[in-house]
């Protein structure tokens, strides 16, 4: 398996995601500049998080016209995996791979603190080595990461099995005291229909080693390479 | 032609605006009573070229629906004007 993280003028998590692979779980990985035209031949494109062009406009929505995510949304609908953390996760909403929008945090602060997330859905591939149900202590960093969509959207991901992560107790409880930003159900990661592309507010590759409090995420990414393996 | 076009986009009625609560919350708190409700969107100043007011409103339209709305949670309006090129 390869990957390959993409890097936008104000992305910030590209060498933490790099460092992830490339040292934790053992993945050849390049970085590709947003300007690229064209991806190098790898299985898993990762959008970092950060503050890509400065979150002008809207979150993501300028880099969602990046030279680059033209190959990329080519890969996810080639139903080749991509995963978009936080920023990347914007940036997929707003490039329509993924459904949905964020809006600015129901506290209107940007918050950053561990938080835990409780497993939906493991039947994918980026969750294959988690149990249906079992809770990870990932930390989220974000000022908007208030999911919203509208009812016959809320539904549809239901219906497909599309939620894959929400914001819950240790225990796994869902409830608002444990929804940081107001998100809709609770919702911290959601997946396509087709199941190859992954958005997420948490951050896996601030939690892949003891060192850093948590190596619940670490999870994620030795899921995603045990499927493409 | 030169036209200057202003452009409103804001989070549709159905989508909770925080930010808009906070602030009439605040203006309430210094007294003005009166204050009933407050959304707050963005505002853009738009200087376009174009043959005519239709070609300019149909490129407006374009725009917005590209990037400067998203419209999952926003929608816009424009109002629209010849300038002196």
């Amino acid at each position: 398996m390869k990957a390959a993280v993409i890097v936008f003028p104000g992305s910030n998590c590209d060498t933490d995601c790099f460092h992830a692979l490339r040292d934790v779980v053992k993945v050849p990985v390049e970085y590709v500049w947003h300007k690229s035209q064209d991806l190098p031949k790898v299985d898993l494109v990762v959008i970092p998080g950060g503050f890509s062009y400065g979150d002008y406009l809207r979150t993501g929505a300028i880099a969602r016209f990046s030279p680059v995510m033209e190959s990329v949304i080519k890969h996810a609908n080639d139903g080749r995996a991509v995963i978009g953390i936080c920023n990347g996760f914007q940036i997929l909403l707003e490039s329509g791979l993924l459904p949905g929008a964020m809006l600015r945090n129901k506290t209107l602060e940007f918050i950053c603190k561990h938080t835990w997330i409780r497993t939906e859905e493991n039947l994918t591939i980026f969750t294959g080595q988690m149990e249906p149900g079992e809770t990870l202590c990932v930390p989220i960093a974000h000022g908007e990461g208030n999911y919203y969509c509208d009812d016959d959207t809320l539904k549809s991901l239901h219906d497909n099995s599309q939620v894959v992560f929400r914001y819950s107790s240790e225990e796994g409880k869902l409830g608002e005291e444990f929804n940081p930003n107001g998100s809709r159900d609770h919702i911290a990661g959601i997946v396509n229909k087709k199941k190859n592309v992954l958005g997420m507010m948490p951050h896996p590759e601030r939690s892949s080693e003891d060192i850093l409090g948590s190596s619940d995420g670490r999870k994620i990414f030795e899921s995603i390479l045990t499927a493409l393996e | 032609m030169m036209f200057k076009a202003r452009i409103h986009t804001s989070l549709k009625k159905s989508v909770l605006d925080p930010q808009g609560q906070t602030t009439l919350h605040a203006l309430e708190s210094l007294g003005f009573k009166e204050a009933k409700g407050l959304r707050i969107g963005k505002y853009f100043e738009l200087a376009l070229e174009a043959a005519d007011r239709k070609k300019a409103e149909a490129s407006i339209h374009a725009m917005c629906d590209k990037l400067l709305h998203n419209p999952v949670i926003e929608e816009y309006s424009f109002e629209i004007q010849e300038s002196p090129s």
